[in-house]
């Protein structure tokens, strides 16, 4: 009967008690220990010889680890929580970075077109406008098509735009936020940087394409070099040779040939960080895309000032197309050479123009 | 005024992501940020070494010397807070922070980065109510008196916030405890605690 009972009784007890009771002398020994070892511990405490730990202790962190930070090195053994980071410790090159930024290239480029700026004021005001030594004959020369035009200023526009975006993103907050307030300075900066971001790299397609359709004219000659050297003309009494584009315009092609496409790649390498490029890299790109643009800006402004107001005659090849007689007499002789059995009178133009709808300049006439 | 800074003490940093956590926590932060990192460096080696990182709040901040914006700014605490409205997402102040601490939300052509995000020690940002104070920066915990949450949280207090001047002091006392004759101050001509370790080093 009592066995019975007793086997009832410990089926009543329910399975964790069961274990414990089965385990306890286990635990009991676990605590007896854990109680000893308390007891213990002061007595070891006592005995400590700090020196001796220090030379046996694990090692800290040594100076080689902080070496290991500075220079950013990862290694395999390198982990970071932050899910996608392609990061080490410490940047060191940020640094690098931010003083040739802010303490060579800002400065300096503001000097290089600040000071292109003065000379230009300068050079008008003493030695004026060129123009033409004879008179005008009235007969024109057809010289840009009314696609070359269109391609010249709308890569002139987005040059502009994309100058002046890339100034307000490098001065601008020495101005701009002061004098207008955070509301006007914060929707400025934010077009700034939309309108350079999405305009640059149609600026980039159309300036390859500009390129590639002016590069026969462009191919440096022999005479390009006497056109240097005679300064353009500006020593000596006589223009130097030229064909259709002469020495300058030839080194303004060849500058947007080589700093322009160099702008536009470092450009597209900052444009797109969804490729994911290193911090590094897209640091090296701000500083060539800087450089390049702030010095591509003063050139331009030359450019400009030539193309414009400095020379008499020569804006209305890329607005109407046609040049008369005398400026590509004395400007461009060798192409002058070429092309004067095709000079017209301004009647006959504009004959051409009504005969064709108005597109007369598109093409060139025979 | 204050000078609030953070300090990580790498020889107590045991890896375990709380900061990362308490930080995520506290500030609500956007999906794919994560304004604190831990780093571990030779993982797994006899040198092991982990270190919790998130914006040093610089007395000479790099990201304020190169923002095309000027949207960050010091508080009265010395701590670097930016402001959302004016920030374009850029990205410079990402390329000059040595401790990689902006982050983006988005990495899009054309530069589409959306507004950076970084921690703000726990005080917030600009904004006109809390709510939207809350929503884009996070709690400001400074304002109610308290410390950043993730140092607050630090399991093995490795990592401290405050003042500069206390945040030292509770080092410089570490550094004399544990005996080491430079602590981890080594290589910083700056450090008047430098000597302090070590002569209370050889005291000892």
């Amino acid at each position: 009967m009592t066995t019975i009972t007793m086997t009832s009784q410990r089926s009543e007890r329910p399975p964790w008690l069961r274990n414990v009771f089965q385990r306890g002398w286990r635990m009991g020994i676990l605590l007896l220990l854990l109680v000893a070892s308390l007891g213990m511990a002061p007595l070891a405490d006592a005995q400590a010889d700090t020196d001796r730990e220090m030379a046996t202790a694990a090692p800290g962190i040594s100076a080689e680890q902080w070496r290991q930070v500075r220079s950013g090195e990862t290694g395999p053994n390198y982990r970071d929580s932050r899910f996608d980071s392609n990061y080490n410790l410490i940047n060191a090159s940020g640094e690098t970075w931010r003083q040739i930024r802010n303490r060579w290239v800002s400065p300096f480029g503001l000097i290089a077109i600040g000071g292109m700026i003065v000379v230009i004021a300068l050079f008008y005001f003493i030695v004026g406008r060129k123009h033409l030594d004879e008179p005008r004959t009235g007969r024109k020369l057809f010289r840009w098509s009314l696609l070359m035009r269109s391609l010249h200023w709308t890569v002139a526009s987005l040059f502009i735009v994309l100058a002046l975006t890339g100034l307000n993103l490098l001065f601008g907050k020495f101005v701009f936020r002061t004098l207008f307030g955070d509301a006007v300075w914060a929707w400025m900066i934010s077009a700034s940087k939309v309108l350079h971001n999405y305009l640059g790299p149609l600026f980039g397609v159309l300036l390859v394409v500009l390129l590639i359709s002016l590069l026969k004219d462009n191919i440096p000659k022999k005479h390009d070099w006497v056109w240097f050297k005679k300064a353009g003309g500006l020593t000596g009494k006589h223009h130097p040779d030229a064909g259709f584009a002469n020495g300058g315009e030839k080194a303004w092609y060849w500058l947007l040939a080589t700093v322009g496409l160099v702008v536009v790649a470092s450009g597209f390498v900052l444009d797109f960080p969804n490729y994911g490029q290193s911090r590094d890299t897209m640091q090296w790109a701000n500083i060539i895309h800087a450089v390049g643009a702030l010095g591509l800006t003063a050139v331009a402004l030359g450019h400009i000032y030539i193309g414009t107001i400095g020379t008499e005659g020569s804006l209305e090849a890329m607005t109407t197309g046609y040049v008369d007689e005398t400026w590509a007499k004395e400007h461009h002789n060798l192409w002058y050479e070429e092309v004067k059995d095709q000079a017209m009178s301004e009647e006959e133009i504009a004959a051409l123009k009504s005969n064709s709808s108005g597109d007369a300049s598109a093409s060139k006439p025979s | 005024m204050a000078q609030m800074k953070f300090m990580c003490d790498a020889e107590r940093c045991i890896e375990c992501n709380g900061c990362v956590t308490a930080c995520k926590n506290a500030n609500d932060v956007e999906w794919g940020i994560q304004r604190r990192r831990v780093v571990t460096l030779n993982d797994g080696e006899a040198d092991e070494m982990s270190i919790s990182v998130a914006c040093m709040h610089c007395d000479d901040a790099p990201c304020m010397a190169v923002c095309p914006t000027d949207c960050f700014y010091k508080t009265d605490d010395g701590i670097v807070l930016h402001d959302k409205d004016l920030c374009i997402g850029c990205g410079y102040c990402l390329y000059a922070c040595p401790f990689g601490a902006p982050q983006f939300p988005k990495q899009n052509a054309f530069g589409e980065r959306g507004k950076m995000d970084k921690c703000t020690f726990c005080a917030g940002g600009p904004a006109e109510s809390k709510e939207e104070e809350y929503q884009k920066y996070g709690s400001n915990r400074i304002a109610e008196g308290k410390l950043p949450l993730c140092a607050e949280m630090c399991s093995t207090k490795a990592l401290l916030a405050g003042d500069a001047q206390d945040v030292a002091d509770i080092f410089r006392q570490r550094v004399v405890h544990r005996g080491h004759k430079d602590g981890a101050w080594s290589n910083n001509p700056q450090a008047s605690t430098d000597n302090l370790a070590y002569d209370a080093a050889r005291k000892g």
